[in-house]
């Protein structure tokens, strides 16, 4: 079979995946620079007999696709800075009732309106932290489109696995970037269906009783078992209960299904790691800037590698570890003041190796940032 | 079947005070459902949150217990995947028109086939006796000690402006005409919203100089009026109650079926190709 090759955007890169993931259904607010997703999406969802729907803003938008997800649907919503900020609320909900959905969030220069069109990594620690209360999430990124494709994927599959939400953490230059998207062919990834309750119509069934493995069977909201979904604490038939024993029960569960599989979940690219002197740690677009000055520097012989990045969240401690354990000097690079720096500098034997190159400003990180700080490191000079 | 067939016996006692109104709206709503004949496993009951909203647990239907607000939006989601589900949406005053007013607003103009009804106490109940957008002027609220300055919303004008197909009143002192207005806005293709004054004898009771919950139901009594009543235009205070409107309008998960069949080119119904 010929090769199906496309030049696209990497927001068409995450609706082709979505599309190749069994999309059914997406609810969504405008706002640059995550828009083209919903304008696809507005197109081709109804093609399948799926459902697109506008709504008045990002909160409602989140909500609706929990519902949707809810009654059996594969679930996204679509936004950027300040939409992300609205949706908080409903993530949380997602996170207790644990209903898979996929979030993308295009990242923009913030905090506030910020701005608009320029590219940022500011919000790895929002894609955390966002909603209130202690919590488990899924975050994942990617730095160019085939990439972007493999890794969409990846988020409907993994939030179906561990039924959770899963946040797509992209920023504007992958979002806007026009490159080469060789399409996968049906079955060449892997695609997760929902695993659904083998418990029969007329039996009881206990929408959170986990079975052996952590996992949850679902039976689809509106179908043949009638049970309550409540973003309350609850018990294993989700009625509330502020019983301490069942309220631990549920908060453990609800962290370790995440944090105990944090190697399942872990996804990252290598490059020239094994004898890397000075390793850089980067991801989303800013790993293609570090990309090019390790390729670059190892032309001249010197001793450069990339670990990048693709799961930000949970955070890969023992990866990062391991890898930068014999490297002299650690550098995190990314569009940010060290959100991902911090998270390193705690995982590694000896933090002061930890060194940051970052870009605030809005425009796009450049080898001379990374190679400016370099030169400090080295002793070069600034 | 007998009530009790509809309630989940498991989840009582329930936290609500004695002589609270919204459990007489529950009560309406069985029956309602009861006399329709809909099967409970066709059911889905959505709510956010307040003492209102925890009707959901309480009934054996499919229940959604939300966030604060929210409800119409989880129900939009839930309705648009689901078309052939009846949804019902309980929500308090507060949760439906304050912090949900503009969910609200934007299901009446989508028409989507959805039910809320808003089980309207002029207070927060559940966060103890805040004003809401229904407080009349003047009413005493634990945030409105001086008496309220805000002016109220009328329910049922906004849901009539916004596009509401189906828009009626009635209280709690009128269960049994509840019935009816419920059966007619379940059973009703569009979006209907039913405002039911409903009685919170612990907060806006207290606050307010109502001696009892019974005082509070001879006040839905003696204030409110059929529409168009004669003592409607002798008393133009009087609160007005019934059907407002009941028109049939283009229903947004009909059209959705209609944008798959143009987009596809294949034969929809319920959502389904
Ligand atoms: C986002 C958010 N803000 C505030 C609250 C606190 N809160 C819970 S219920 C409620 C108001 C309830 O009033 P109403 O909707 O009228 O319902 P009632 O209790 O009177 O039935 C508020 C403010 C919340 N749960 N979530
Ligand atoms: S506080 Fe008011 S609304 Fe809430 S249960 Fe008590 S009486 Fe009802
Ligand atoms: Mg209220």
């Amino acid at each position: 079979m010929k090769k199906d090759i496309r030049f696209v955007q990497g927001n068409e890169a995450v609706v082709e995946a979505a599309m190749y993931a069994d999309l059914d259904f997406f609810a969504g607010y405008p706002i640059t620079p995550s828009t083209e997703i919903a304008e696809l999406l507005a197109y081709r969802l109804p093609k399948k007999g799926g459902k697109f729907i506008q709504m008045e803003d990002e909160l409602s938008s989140m909500c609706t696709i929990i519902g949707a997800s809810l009654t059996g649907k594969k679930v996204m919503t679509a936004t950027s800075g300040p939409g992300f900020s609205l949706k908080q609320e409903a993530i949380g909900f997602a996170v207790m009732t644990e209903t898979p959905c996929v979030i993308v969030n295009v990242q923009r220069g913030g905090p506030s309106t910020g701005l608009p069109t320029s590219g940022s990594q500011g919000d790895v620690m929002q894609a955390r932290w966002g909603t209130h209360g202690e919590h488990a999430i899924i975050a994942l990124t990617a730095s160019n489109n085939q990439d972007v494709f493999a890794i969409t994927v990846d988020a409907f599959n993994l939030s179906e696995t561990f039924r959770t939400p899963v946040i797509l953490l992209l920023d504007e230059v992958v979002a806007h970037t026009r490159e080469r998207l060789i399409m996968p062919k049906p079955g060449e990834l892997n695609v997760v269906k929902r695993l659904r309750t083998s418990v029969p119509k007329g039996t009881d069934y206990h929408p959170y009783l986990p079975r052996e493995d952590g996992r949850l069977p679902m039976s689809d909201f509106g179908g043949v078992h009638r049970y309550n979904v409540t973003g309350l604490a609850h018990d294993m038939w989700g009625f509330p209960s502020n019983n301490p024993k069942i309220v631990y029960g549920l908060m453990r569960h609800l962290v370790d299904k995440i944090q105990g599989h944090t190697k399942e979940v872990t996804r990252i690219k290598e490059f020239f790691i094994d004898d890397a002197e000075y390793l850089l740690i980067s991801y989303g677009s800013s790993a293609r800037t570090a990309l090019h000055v390790v390729e670059n520097r190892r032309a001249r012989g010197e001793r450069l590698g990339l670990l990048e990045l693709q799961t930000l969240w949970p955070f890969p401690v023992d990866v990062v570890q391991e890898r930068c354990a014999s490297a002299n000097c650690v550098m995190v690079v990314e569009m940010n003041m060290g959100q991902i720096f911090y998270e390193v500098k705690k995982a590694v034997a000896d933090p002061q190796k930890v060194f940051l190159a970052n870009q605030i400003d809005g425009s796009f990180i450049t080898p001379t940032d990374i190679l400016n700080i370099l030169r400090i490191i080295q002793g070069k000079g600034a | 079947m007998a009530v009790k067939d509809y309630i989940r016996e498991r989840f009582f006692p329930h936290i609500w005070c004695p002589g609270c109104g919204h459990g007489t709206i529950m009560g309406s709503m069985i029956r309602a459902i009861e006399n329709l004949g809909i099967k409970k496993s066709d059911i889905v009951v959505i709510s956010g949150i307040g003492c209102s909203s925890r009707i959901c647990g309480y009934l054996d239907f499919h229940t959604l217990h939300t966030i604060h607000g929210r409800a119409l939006a989880f129900a939009t989601g839930v309705k648009l995947s689901r078309p052939e589900l009846t949804v019902i949406v309980p929500m308090g005053d507060g949760d439906a028109f304050a912090i949900g007013g503009n969910h609200l607003i934007h299901s009446a103009r989508r028409n989507i086939d959805v039910t809320a009804i808003i089980m309207n106490n002029n207070i927060y109940g559940m966060t103890g006796g805040q004003y809401s957008p229904s407080t009349r002027y003047g009413d005493l609220a634990t945030t409105a000690p001086y008496g309220n300055i805000d002016q109220p919303f009328d329910f049922v004008k906004l849901a009539l402006g916004a596009g509401a197909s189906f828009v009626a009143r009635t209280t709690t002192y009128h269960a049994t005409s509840m019935i009816k207005i419920l059966e007619k806005a379940i059973t009703h293709k569009g979006f209907s919203v039913v405002d039911v004054l409903s009685q919170c004898p612990t907060y806006f009771g207290r606050k307010n100089k109502f001696a009892s919950p019974v005082d509070m139901l001879k006040y839905y009594k003696s204030q409110t009026t059929p529409i168009g009543s004669e003592a409607k235009e002798k008393n133009p205070d009087l609160i007005e109650r019934g059907i407002f409107a009941q028109e049939e309008r283009p229903e947004y998960c009909v059209e959705y079926d209609k944008i798959i069949e143009k987009a596809s080119q294949r034969k929809v119904t319920n959502g389904k190709v």
